[in-house]
C-alpha cells in the first residue's frame, strides 16, 4: 500500500456524499438533510473528543497571526471603501483590491496553498448602500489570471469574465470594476477565470451587501461565508469544512452574541466540489431572507439549505443565555469542522 | 647491453611493489577512497542538483493497528523520500483527537498515534491521515474486533492453535509410518511421489499467499522480493546442512543413518513452511478474520496430517526408529506452528511474514530435491507412471484439503 502524493488524489471519501446529490438542488435539498438528521453526542463544552464529538487534535492550534486574519474578526469586518459625494449627490465608494496567493493554515497543523483577495479568505465584505456608485480598482498582484466577478445587476463589460469586456486580468494587471449597487441584499463576488472551480476552490471570494435605501434595524451583523478546502486536490469534496474558513473555530471561540438583542446574520455558501450546505441553529428559530432582497422573511426556521453561490439574510434574537450550536445539517460537513456556538451573554 | 641491463629492473619493478603492499592495505585503500567519495557526495553531492521539481512526496502507510474500547492505535511509517508531518485525522469523515509522540515522522522511521473514537464492534472504518500539506494516507479497518491483549491466556490459546494446527496433524500422519514399513518397495517409492506432490503444491499455494501478503504490506523494507530472500536462503541453508550431515554420516551410511536424516530434512523444511503458516493464522486471529472452531481444526488436521506422511516415508526401509526420534521430527516438523502464531498474533508485520513464508518456499523446495532420487526406480528414472501419478495425487490431495480451511 503504497501512497504517493497522486495516488491519493482518488481518496474522496466525501465524494460519495456528494455523488448522491448531484443532480436535482430540489430534491438534494431534502436527501441532504434526511441523510443528516442526528447531531447527538456534540459536546455541549464545545470541546469534543470521542463521544463528545469531532475535533481537531487537542491542544494544536491555528495561527491567525501567521494566517493575516481571525475568523472572529472578519465576522463584524465591513469594508464601506472610500465614500466621495458626486456632483449629482450620489454617493462613490471606491475600494483596492489586491488578489495574492497565500498559504494559510484552514485546520492545526494544515496548510492550504490559496488564492485570495487582499491576503484573506474569504475576501473583503464591500459593503454599499443601494444605488451607490461603486469603484473597484483591482490589481492581481497573484501569479495566475484573475477577474473579479460581482453578483448584481451591471453593464456586461463589468462583469468579470473572459473574453467579455476586458475579460481576464492577467498577473501585474489591473482593472476598475465600476458599476452601480443594485439590487439591495447579501451578494457576493468571485473570480471567473477558469478552471473556475478551482478559482473558486482556492478561496477567490467574499460578500457583497447593499443595504436598502432606508436602511434596516440596528442590529449586531455577522458575515458568514461557509466554504471549505479540498486539500488533497482530489477534486471531490473537501477535506475541511467551515464557516470562514477556520474549522472549528468558532467551537474554540464561540461568537459571542447578547440576550436580546437583533442578530442579523448574512449568510452565503461558496463551498465548492460539494453540491450542497446548510446551516442549523440550535434552541432557537430565525427569520430567513433569501438573497435579502425583500424586507419580508420567506420563513421562520431553524435550518435552510444552500446550493453555491445561494444566499441570504438570517434575523434572531437569543432570549437565553448560554452556548447554542450552529452547524451544517450535513453532519459529515460538521464533523469535518462546520461547527460552532453561540455564546449568549 | 647497458640499456638492457637497466631496462631489466623497470619490468620488474611493478612485480617487486605488488609484492611489497600487503594485501589487506590493497583492500583498504578503495574501501578508504569509497567512503570518503560517498561521504562528499552526500554531504555537496545533493546541492549541486538543486531542488526536488515537485512537492515533497509524502508516502506513509499504517504498519499496524490496534483497537480498544473508544481508542484506535496506528503505527504509521513513512515509505518515502522525505519527512512527513501529520497534522490532523478523521474517521469516517470525522475529525479526532488523538496522541502521539511526535507528528513528524522522518525518513524510513514510523511513530504511533492513538486516536480517541468511539467504534462499533464489527463495523468497518475508514482512517484519513492528513500531512501538514493537506494531502491524505487512508488507512481502512476491514472489521473493527478488539486487539486481544498478550496475556498469558493468549499465548495459551495461539499454543493451543499451533498444537491443533502443527503438531497434532503431523504426528497423525506419522501414524502410518508401521503401514510404509509392510508394503513392497514400489508402494513406497509411489508414497515419496505422492509427498513430492504435497510439497510442490504447498510450494506453489505458499508463493501466492506470500505474494499476496507481500504486497499488503507499507514496501518499507520491501515487497515480494523478500519472498525470493526467504527462499533462497531456505533453500541453501538446507543444502548446506544436508552436506554437513552427509560427511558426517559417510561412515555410517551402512547403518541407514541417512534415511533418518533425510528424515530430518523433510521434518525441518516442513517446520519452516509451519512456521509461516503458524504466522498466518495468529495474525488472522488478531485482526479477528479467523473463523475459530471445529472446521478450522479440523481443515488443518486434514491438510497437515500429509505433511506427517511425508516425514515418516524415508524411514520405511529403516531399522526401527525409537519413539523419541519420531516424537523429535514430528515436533521439529510441527512446533514451529506455534511459534509463528505467536509472533503472528502479538507483532504481525506484513515484510516479516513475507520473509518467513519465502523460508517455508525454499525449505519445501529444498526438500523435494532432497526426495527426488528416493523416488527413483531400478533404472534410475525418477518419472514414470506410478511416480506421476504419486505426484498428481499428492497436488490432489493438498488441493482438496485446502478448499475446507477458509483461514
Amino acid at each position: 500500500m503504497n501512497f504517493n502524493r497522486r495516488q491519493l488524489l482518488g481518496g474522496g471519501a466525501i465524494a460519495a456524499a456528494g455523488a448522491l446529490t448531484a443532480l436535482d438542488p430540489r430534491g438534494d435539498r431534502a436527501a441532504a438533510q434526511d441523510s443528516s438528521t442526528t447531531h447527538a453526542g456534540m459536546g455541549t463544552q464545545g470541546h469534543g473528543g470521542g463521544t463528545a464529538g469531532a475535533t481537531m487534535r487537542k491542544g494544536a492550534t491555528v495561527d491567525h497571526r501567521a494566517n493575516g486574519f481571525n475568523p472572529t474578526d472578519l465576522l463584524r469586518d465591513f469594508d464601506e471603501g472610500r465614500t466621495r459625494r458626486l456632483a449629482s449627490g450620489r454617493m462613490l465608494r471606491e475600494w483596492e483590491i489586491v488578489a495574492a496567493d497565500k498559504e494559510i493554515e484552514v485546520a492545526p497543523g494544515i496548510k492550504y496553498p490559496a488564492w485570495t483577495f487582499n491576503g484573506r479568505v474569504p475576501g473583503p465584505t464591500l459593503r454599499a448602500r443601494e444605488g451607490d456608485r461603486m469603484r473597484v480598482r483591482f490589481v492581481n498582484g497573484s501569479e495566475h489570471p484573475h477577474t473579479m466577478h460581482f453578483h448584481g445587476i451591471h453593464p456586461a463589460g463589468m462583469d468579470g469574465v473572459p473574453e467579455v469586456g476586458r475579460g481576464v486580468i492577467g498577473s501585474g494587471e489591473s482593472f476598475v470594476y465600476e458599476f452601480d449597487a443594485e439590487p439591495f441584499g447579501m451578494h457576493l463576488y468571485h473570480c471567473h477565470v477558469g478552471p473556475l472551480a478551482e478559482h473558486i476552490a482556492r478561496g477567490m471570494y467574499g460578500a457583497f451587501i447593499v443595504d436598502p435605501r432606508q436602511g434596516r434595524a440596528e442590529a449586531d451583523e455577522l458575515v458568514m461565508m461557509m466554504n471549505g478546502f479540498n486539500t488533497n486536490f482530489d477534486a471531490e469534496g473537501n477535506q475541511v469544512y467551515a464557516v470562514n474558513s477556520i474549522a472549528f473555530h468558532h467551537v474554540n471561540e464561540p461568537v459571542r452574541v447578547r440576550r436580546g438583542e437583533l442578530v442579523r446574520i448574512y449568510l452565503a455558501n461558496i463551498l465548492e466540489y460539494d453540491p450542497i450546505n446548510s446551516f442549523h441553529l440550535h434552541g432557537n428559530f430565525f427569520e430567513f431572507f433569501p438573497t435579502g432582497t425583500r424586507l419580508q422573511p420567506a420563513d421562520f426556521t431553524d435550518t435552510v439549505a444552500m446550493v453555491q453561490g445561494q444566499r441570504g439574510i438570517l434575523e434572531v434574537r437569543f432570549p437565553s443565555r448560554g452556548m447554542f450550536m450552529f452547524h451544517a445539517h450535513k453532519t459529515e460537513f460538521a464533523d469535518l469542522g462546520w461547527m460552532g456556538f453561540f455564546d449568549v451573554a | 647491453m647497458e640499456a638492457g641491463s637497466r631496462s631489466q629492473p623497470q619490468v620488474e619493478g611493478p612485480a617487486a611493489s605488488r609484492r611489497r603492499v600487503p594485501a589487506w592495505a590493497l583492500g583498504a585503500i578503495p574501501l578508504v577512497l569509497i567512503v570518503a567519495a560517498l561521504t562528499a557526495l552526500l554531504t555537496f553531492g545533493g546541492d549541486t542538483l538543486g531542488e526536488r521539481l515537485g512537492p515533497p512526496v509524502e508516502e506513509i502507510a499504517v504498519e499496524r493497528t490496534v483497537l480498544r474500547p473508544g481508542e484506535i492505535e496506528l503505527t504509521v511509517r513513512n515509505t518515502g523520500p522525505d519527512a512527513v508531518t501529520v497534522a490532523q485525522m478523521f474517521v469516517n469523515d470525522t475529525y479526532v483527537d488523538y496522541r502521539t509522540t511526535a507528528n513528524e515522522i522522518a525518513r524510513g522511521g514510523s511513530e504511533t498515534f492513538t486516536l480517541a473514537y468511539p467504534w462499533q464492534r464489527d463495523s468497518p472504518y475508514l482512517v484519513t491521515l492528513v500531512s501538514e500539506t493537506g494531502a491524505t494516507t487512508e488507512h481502512e479497518i476491514g472489521v473493527a474486533v478488539q486487539t486481544p491483549s498478550a496475556d498469558a491466556g493468549f499465548y495459551g490459546l495461539m499454543a493451543l492453535l499451533g498444537v491443533y494446527v502443527g503438531v497434532i496433524p503431523v504426528m497423525l500422519g506419522m501414524l502410518f509410518l508401521p503401514f510404509l514399513r509392510r508394503v513392497r518397495e514400489h508402494w513406497v517409492r509411489f508414497f515419496m511421489a505422492v509427498t513430492i506432490g504435497l510439497l510442490g503444491f504447498l510450494a506453489i499455494d505458499a508463493y501466492v499467499e506470500g505474494t499476496a501478503i507481500a504486497e499488503s504490506g507499507t514496501g518499507a523494507f520491501g515487497g515480494t522480493e523478500l519472498l525470493f530472500i526467504g527462499a533462497g536462503a531456505a533453500y541453501l541453508g538446507l543444502v548446506a546442512l544436508d552436506r554437513f550431515l552427509r560427511a558426517r554420516g559417510e561412515r555410517a551410511r551402512a547403518t541407514g543413518a541417512s534415511a533418518f536424516q533425510l528424515s530430518l530434512l523433510i521434518a525441518i523444511g516442513i517446520g519452516l513452511h509451519n512456521l509461516g503458516e503458524g504466522l498466518a493464522i495468529g495474525s488472522a486471529y488478531a485482526i479477528g478474520e479467523l473463523a475459530l472452531g471445529a472446521f478450522l481444526v479440523f481443515g488443518f488436521a486434514l491438510h497437515n496430517t500429509t505433511e506427517g506422511l511425508a516425514i515418516v516415508a524415508p524411514l520405511s526401509d529403516h531399522r526401527r526408529p525409537s519413539l523419541a526420534r519420531l516424537a523429535a521430527l514430528g515436533s521439529i516438523a510441527g512446533g514451529p506452528a506455534i511459534l509463528g502464531a505467536f509472533v503472528g498474533a502479538s507483532a504481525y508485520n506484513a515484510e516479516l511474514a513475507a520473509l518467513l513464508i519465502g523460508v517455508g518456499i525454499g525449505a519445501i523446495v529444498g526438500v523435494i530435491v532432497q526426495i527426488v532420487p528416493a523416488i527413483r526406480d531400478g533404472t534410475g528414472r525418477a518419472l514414470y507412471p506410478a511416480s506421476v501419478a504419486g505426484i498428481l495425487a499428492g497436488a490432489a490431495i493438498l488441493y482438496t484439503t485446502g478448499l475446507l480451511i477458509s483461514a
